[in-house]
């Protein structure tokens, strides 16, 4: 049984997409088969961020009007096994997403793959609202910022009154918060919310922490997601987020501020 | 901080304002949420209409829907003011 797993946060720019890429390219890489759709119409990009947009020939819209079928829509990814992406597509038509073509298509994909990463598009629109429908799990993603909170705790209340299972009345979409762009130092100074303000906020579980990072924008240039990276800390961090969702106890390795007490003490 | 920040500094830090504003603001939407849509219409109608025959705060008026079983309960509240 394929699980859907919404990669969601109301705001825009608080790094759904490159969660999206580095959470699909992780559970592919722990063996699992996985498809990362975008659920963005219009303003398509999970596509440039995994390095694969020169490939899309076929989208998920022709795929709902059978123009074409799934696998002549999905990308193969060529440095990870088990992962393959679905591009939305570049329509300008706002209704090309139906509820019914977008249930059919799941199902499509259930059939092939073990985990479906939904990338939402930003807001509360449709497209949003039918990336997070089916869903089993959401990843919130969320920034230590008033606006990226706030939006958080407004989509938090959509999956518990505007998705399939709550509808059905049926165990609740499991929520995960993942706060990205996460600045030790300046959370030090009193300057940023803490990851413990955010989760007592929202009053949800905390599945990662990923620190403000140069290897993401890296990463994004390169079209690569940024898990690939080992080296790099950002990397690390979504690899350890893709273990604990998957059961493994990792502790949070990015929360402390890496400089010595020399630059504490004298600013820098 | 810097070891003479820390003397200089007597602003309060930013991100404890943050948090308070967000606690109240996600508090007072998530009261209004699950209701039906025409709430805050209603509950700015209500005010307008006490605010004809006496003066009140904007924040006079309370509104919200419990539900209890199959049964759904409209609460509204108005606080008067004291030398009423």
């Amino acid at each position: 049984m394929a699980r859907i797993v919404v990669v969601t946060s109301g705001k825009g720019g608080v790094g759904k997409t490159t969660t999206s890429a580095a959470f699909g390219a992780g559970l592919a890489r722990a063996g699992h088969r996985t498809v990362v759709v975008d659920f963005d119409v219009g303003l398509r990009n999970l596509d440039l961020i995994m390095g694969c947009e020169r490939r899309v020939v076929y989208d998920f819209v022709n795929v709902i009007h059978g123009e074409a079928n799934l696998n002549q829509a999905l990308i193969r990814d060529k440095r990870v096994d088990n992962l393959a992406i679905l591009p939305a597509s570049q329509t300008r038509d706002k209704d090309a997403l139906t509820q019914e073509g977008v249930e059919k298509v799941l199902e499509g994909l259930a059939e092939e793959f073990d985990y479906i990463v939904c990338d939402s598009p930003a807001g509360i629109e449709r497209g949003a609202h039918l990336a997070m429908y089916y869903a089993d799990d959401a990843l919130v993603v969320t920034n230590p910022e008033v606006s990226s909170v706030r939006d958080s705790d407004r989509v938090l209340g959509l999956l518990s009154s505007k998705t399939r299972r709550a509808e059905r009345g049926e165990d609740p979409v499991k929520e995960h918060l993942i706060v990205t762009r996460y600045s030790p130092s300046r959370v030090g100074k009193g300057e940023m919310l803490s990851v413990e303000d955010v989760c007592e906020i929202l009053s949800i579980n905390l599945l990662g922490v990923i620190p403000e990072s140069t290897a993401v924008l890296n990463a994004s240039n390169a079209g690569m997601p940024v898990i690939l990276d080992e080296k790099s800390d950002a990397g690390q961090a979504y690899d350890d987020t893709v273990a604990r969702f998957l059961g493994e106890k990792r502790d949070h390795r990015f929360l402390t501020d890496k400089k010595g007490l020399f630059s504490k003490l004298f600013g820098g | 901080m810097g070891f003479l920040d820390y003397f200089r500094s007597e602003r309060r830090a930013s991100a404890s304002v943050a948090k308070e504003r967000l606690q109240v603001i996600v508090a007072r939407e998530r009261s209004g949420r699950g209701g039906p849509d025409y709430l805050p219409a209603l509950q700015n109608e209500i005010l307008e209409v006490i605010q004809r025959y006496t003066s009140v705060d904007d924040d006079a008026v309370k509104i919200q829907v419990e539900r209890d079983g199959d049964c759904e309960v409209l609460e509204v509240n108005v606080t008067l003011p004291a030398d009423h």
